[in-house]
């Protein structure tokens, strides 16, 4: 399950403490805290304006922290300019330099550090040959395609061994195809690095392929750090719950019933496990893989505490699955992925939902709109 | 035979030939330009004793060799002095924001709506002994600077005519250049001063190149600044073309000084043009 590198862990620990970023009366990061352990692959996952990018040109030494510190490897870096700290930084717009030739752009970090000629060159070879691109070092930046360029980014940006890389949606100029082939080899790179990655990016489904663990960003603050795994199955907000996966909300009044909450939906009573973590509206998160789509009448069977009516609005075959988006009564949708064995429903067709309680995730509502 | 689109003047021929478009500037020019200059070589060989005789007056009059070097030299130190100023100007220009920047380009363009003339007359009164530039040092308690009708004089005031021609190229490439290169610089290791002279001077010489050039150029061919702010001994060759010209009327004389002018003018083009060609282009990655 994790990414952890087989080498020598020679990463450092990124650790960010009560961080803030104000600009005028903008705040776009408030009260941060986080570490990022050696050597660990750490992704920033939030939209735009969500305050990642800012936290990584602070760990870069781009921007200033207006309050808090930053260690790296136990070291306080906020009075360390940028190029003394010794990270690597991969851009989404690449940022080669156009006058310089691959070869030259690689050995530029060599350079700085006063690395001999001969050590250099042995260097800036290693690096191409790691990122398949050692036909192309005299090329200048212009004749190669957007992956390649990006290729050569990475291997600038590692080829002087840095303790840690820093990548701000280095695959968002490329198109689906070529972003999986560079996950895989990002994550190769990792792995044979040792050094600790932190990673930016929009795309949750980018972060769930490349990382240990993930760092959840909205509204300038961390919503929640964890393994894919940890934030699909147990989001702790519904901001997450969203974020990552496909889900389904239900709202409604609630009432707790000891260790149950018990949402009315338009007349049936939902229950979830948990009683409300805060005040205010609450509602029930739901995965399609965890919804069963019936027959009406069929009713409470097989644990699945939990059944409501429903018109079937769309029903899609996936070749492994059917994927139903079913309207209740109230007009909630709620998406059902289900076996392709079961018995099928066509579109129009009153069925029923079932789903086991504890499949249900109680959350409070905040705001956070739907569909990711 | 006779369609419409077939004819020489039909809009559609035009169309599928754009070169045809330059006709009317291709005539201007060969009115304006080409005849009166094929006229001036003419008469540069024609008009004299014996051929060439013109040049072997020109090469062989002390005068004039040490008026030539005068004009290339203060021709070189007007462009080394635009390039000096202009280069930090442009960049404040290619960073600040629209306001500021707004109010940069005119402070560039609104003397160079005023005729060169104009603004000549203008450094007469600031330069000469008793203008507002030696009246304020002797108020400081310094001493009083020849200015005018100095070879000083006339750099400064050629210095300021042609200032816009080293920063409006200068200012376009510089706005060209993606500045997250400075910053990905600073991560690799790279001091800021360093930073400077590995990326940033090498992305904005194109604009050095091409101001230099226009200002150079401009500048050996210079007349009138020179005339009014310098005096006998700060001369450009422009000035004694008119005196062969419209004094002496020995149009063979002048006609020979414009030729090796201009002769020297395409040598100082070949000799820039390797440096002015790019290996790369600018546009590298996402923008």
């Amino acid at each position: 399950m994790t990414n952890a590198p087989t080498g020598s862990r020679k990463g450092a620990a990124i650790d960010i403490q009560a961080c803030s970023k104000f600009y005028g009366n903008f705040t776009a990061l408030d009260d941060v805290s986080l570490r990022v352990e050696p050597g660990e692959f750490m992704s920033f996952l939030g939209p735009s304006g969500s305050g990642k990018t800012t936290t990584l040109n602070l760990i870069a030494g781009f921007t200033d922290l207006s309050k808090g510190e930053i260690r790296l490897g136990e070291r306080p870096i906020s009075n360390v300019p940028a190029h003394k700290r010794n990270i690597g930084v991969v851009f989404q717009h690449y940022a080669l330099f156009p006058h310089m030739t691959v070869a030259k752009n690689v050995a530029y970090p060599l350079r700085q550090r006063g690395v001999a000629k001969a050590e250099r060159d042995r260097l800036v070879e290693g690096a191409l040959a790691k990122v398949h691109l050692e036909k192309f070092a005299h090329r200048y930046p212009s004749e190669l395609s957007g992956g390649q360029q990006q290729r050569v980014a990475l291997a600038r940006a590692m080829v002087f061994d840095p303790s840690v890389l820093l990548m701000d949606e280095p695959l968002g100029a490329l198109d689906k195809k070529l972003r999986e082939v560079l996950q895989l080899e990002i994550r190769r790179i990792h792995r044979e690095l040792g050094s600790t990655f932190v990673y930016v990016t929009h795309d949750q489904e980018e972060a769930l392929v490349l990382s240990d663990r993930i760092a959840v960003f909205n509204k300038g603050r961390i919503e929640q750090v964890g393994t894919g795994h940890q934030l699909y199955s147990n989001p702790q907000t519904l901001f997450v719950g969203q974020f990552i996966g496909e889900s389904s909300i239900l709202r409604g009044s609630h009432r707790v019933n000891g260790a149950e909450t018990a949402l009315d939906i338009g007349g049936t009573p939902i229950s979830a496990p948990g009683t409300p973590k805060s005040d205010g509206a609450q509602v029930i998160l739901l995965r399609p893989e965890d919804v069963a789509v019936q027959a009406p009448g069929t009713g409470a069977a097989n644990g699945r505490g939990n059944v409501i009516q429903g018109t079937v609005r769309e029903a899609i075959y996936l070749g492994s699955a059917m994927k139903y988006e079913v309207l209740l009564a109230d007009g909630t949708p709620i998406v059902a992925r289900t076996a392709t064995q079961g018995e099928a429903f066509g579109i129009g067709a009153g069925i029923e939902l079932a789903w086991k309680p504890e499949d249900g995730r109680l959350l409070t509502d905040d705001g956070s709109i739907g569909g990711h | 035979m006779s369609e419409p689109e077939t004819s020489f003047l039909s809009p559609r021929k035009f169309l599928s030939h754009p070169a045809l478009l330059t006709l009317p500037a291709l005539a201007i020019l060969i009115l304006v330009m080409a005849v009166p200059l094929g006229t001036v070589i003419s008469r540069s060989f024609t008009e004299g004793d014996a051929f060439l005789d013109n040049y072997y007056w020109f090469f062989n009059t002390p005068v004039n060799m040490t008026v030539l070097i005068r004009t290339f030299r203060i021709a070189a130190v007007v462009t080394l002095v635009c390039a000096i100023v202009a280069y930090p100007y442009a960049y404040a220009m290619s960073v600040v924001g629209p306001r500021l920047r707004l109010f940069l380009i005119m402070c560039v363009l609104v003397p160079f709506w005023v005729s060169g003339v104009v603004r000549t007359l203008a450094w007469v009164i600031l330069l000469q002994d008793s203008g507002v530039i030696n009246k304020t040092l002797l108020a400081l308690g310094f001493d009083k600077v020849k200015l005018i009708r100095t070879q000083l004089g006339v750099t400064i005031g050629m210095t300021q005519i042609l200032l816009p021609f080293m920063i409006m190229p200068l200012y376009a490439v510089m706005r060209g250049i993606d500045l997250r290169l400075i910053q990905a610089a600073k991560s690799l290791g790279a001091h800021p001063v360093k930073t400077f002279f590995q990326v940033y001077l090498p992305l904005s010489l194109p604009g050095v190149f091409a101001g230099a050039t226009i200002v150079f150029i401009l500048a050996l061919g210079f007349y009138i600044t020179p005339m009014l702010l310098g005096g006998t001994q700060s001369s450009m060759l422009s000035t004694l073309v008119q005196q062969q010209v419209l004094s002496l009327l020995n149009w063979g004389r002048g006609g020979a000084m414009g030729v090796v002018l201009l002769i020297a003018t395409f040598g100082f083009l070949a000799l820039a043009a390797p440096f002015m060609r790019q290996k790369y282009k600018m546009s590298g990655g996402s923008r």
